[in-house]
């Protein structure tokens, strides 16, 4: 459904992406690991149109996304929940929302998504006139992954899901991931430092280290990969 | 007593046309966080545009001063301000959108002096009288009110207080119920996760600016009926005093902006009515100073949230 090929992203004079090129089939999960600084999240940023790709291509559902500016890419189906979640801080939980539906223009299309968002994220029900700057870190990823789903995407990239989280509230996440992923027949690039977690919930996996794939496979292999193990998840 | 209540009316009067010019500088702060310095001149332009289209639409409305006639000049002068303002975004600042703030706040600097000199040379540097659009005189205030009937109250002044409330509740209703209002407000706070959303930034601050310069236009002709003479360096003088304005408000709040302009509009005519006129322009930019030393965020402007 994604498919990206030799894909390079410099900020300035660094090159944080050095030819990527990975394939994410539709309907399953896939994943990209690797540690700090190895270019997950920038990979991610110029697949949504953030960021302009220097050199390669990245082709969605048969169309060349390579140079579309970010709200044409979400037009065609492909949401990205970013790092650090970016929700709208000055803006009611019920807004955020809103905003995530922002493109489309049928009214009984958004109160079904949003009916079913709140049926995923119980909580999220609870907040809906509260300013979304006082959320607590878990409830604000919840909002930004059911702000994506408003829109009805095909297509979900998340970036680190599980970052500043507690342990439960990590479960509850991932378990979450896994049911769009299930119930809804959406098709997942998640990028994660958490491997071990990762690879549990994926299909395939992808390894960064210093903007280059350097291992790539099922992830039940991965899992048992010795130098995966002793560089990821922790010997 | 009546003397001290006959200030607060005059005063409104201009905190109103204040109040709609501090709203543009405060929208565009919003959502480009520059200052856009060229705004003043686009007040300016809303008074040129009802000085020629005045003529035209009171022969339409029956030959003299009408209401009906008031409001197309009105409508009209914000039409061609909005037009004027999407153009010079257009033109202008979207060439630089990616550059340093401090070169768009240059060429914002540039515009404005572009539009007072290009103003002085196409519609003459001398000050023409603006013709009247509205039957302007004091209402006869009812002798029951005791010592005040002794107030002056003119139609012109309640017409500028009752626009400018009749486009706040408007404004707030576009910026808080609509579809663009609310994409105004997330991009305000983060442009990046606005186009995830699937924004079009652009076409968003372009509304904005739209939106931003109606107002101005506004303010414009409702300054024309209270003063009946417009030049074409009108706008530096009022729109450094909105400017002043939409800081004590709180630069980026749409409701301190509209309180910052009253606040001046009243302390400016407390000074001419207590003081001296000579004494208004410095003291109203030693606020500027004071409430930049004292609370940089203004009167009703939160604290700067950090981006993530």
């Amino acid at each position: 459904m994604l498919t990206v090929s030799a894909l390079s992203v410099s900020y300035g004079a660094i090159r944080a992406v050095d030819g990527v090129s990975l394939a994410v089939p539709a309907g399953t999960i896939v994943t990209l690991i690797g540690g700090n600084g190895a270019g997950k999240s920038t990979t991610l940023r110029a697949l949504s149109g953030l960021l302009r790709a220097q050199a390669g291509t990245v082709t969605f559902a048969g169309t060349d996304i390579t140079r579309l500016p970010p709200h044409r890419i979400v037009a065609l189906g492909l949401a990205h929940v970013p790092e650090g979640r970016m929700i709208f801080a000055n803006l009611s939980v019920d807004e955020n929302l809103a905003m995530g539906a922002y493109l489309l223009r049928d009214r009984d299309r958004i109160a079904q998504n949003r009916s079913e968002v709140l049926e995923l994220f119980p909580r999220l029900g609870e907040r809906l006139r509260q300013s979304a700057g006082t959320l607590s870190g878990g409830e604000q990823q919840m909002l930004a992954i059911a702000r994506a789903l408003m829109g009805s995407p095909k297509f979900l990239m998340l970036d680190e899901p599980s970052l500043g989280l507690a342990p439960r509230l990590i479960g509850i996440i991932f378990e979450k991931i896994q049911e769009i992923n299930r119930r809804h027949g959406l098709t997942i690039l998640l990028v994660e430092q958490n491997a071990r977690l990762a690879l549990e919930v994926s299909a395939h996996a992808y390894v960064l280290e210093t903007g280059r794939v350097v291992m790539a496979g099922p992830s039940t292999d991965l899992r048992t990969d010795p130098r995966l193990k002793a560089a990821y998840l922790g010997g | 007593m009546i003397e001290f209540l006959q200030q607060l009316i005059n005063g409104l009067g201009q905190g109103s046309i204040y109040a709609l010019i501090a709203l543009g500088y405060t929208m565009v702060y919003g959502v480009l966080r520059f200052i856009n310095f060229a705004h003043g001149d686009v007040y300016m332009l809303g008074a040129f545009a009802g000085l020629y289209v005045a003529p035209w639409t009171l022969r339409l409305f029956g030959g003299g001063p009408s209401f009906a006639g008031a409001a197309a000049v009105l409508l009209l002068a914000m039409a061609v301000c909005a037009a004027a303002g999407v153009a010079i975004e257009w033109l202008c600042y979207r060439p630089l959108r990616h550059r340093p703030r401090l070169n768009v706040l240059i060429t914002a600097i540039g515009v404005s002096l572009f539009l007072e000199n290009a103003g002085q040379s196409v519609f003459g540097a001398d000050p023409k009288s603006f013709p009247e659009i509205i039957a302007d005189r004091a209402l006869d205030l009812p002798a029951s009110w005791g010592p005040f009937a002794m107030l002056t109250i003119t139609v012109g002044q309640l017409l500028v207080v009752g626009v400018t409330l009749v486009l706040l509740v408007g404004l707030r209703h576009v910026v808080r119920r609509t579809r663009l209002g609310l994409a105004m407000r997330a991009l305000a706070f983060n442009p990046g996760a606005a186009s995830l959303m699937g924004v079009n930034n652009g076409v968003v601050i372009a509304f904005t600016f739209g939106l931003g310069s109606a107002l101005a236009g506004a303010a414009g002709i409702l300054t024309s009926i209270q003063q009946s003479s417009i030049d074409p360096l009108m706008g530096v003088n009022a729109g450094l005093k909105a400017f002043v304005a939409a800081v004590l408000g709180g630069i980026g709040s749409l409701p301190g902006a509209a309180l910052g302009g009253v606040l001046i509009g009243l302390l400016e005519a407390l000074v001419v009515g207590y003081i001296s006129p000579t004494y208004r322009d410095p003291i109203v930019f030693a606020v500027l100073i004071v409430i930049l030393l004292v609370k940089p965020t203004g009167l009703l402007g939160g604290t700067e949230r950090e981006k993530v």
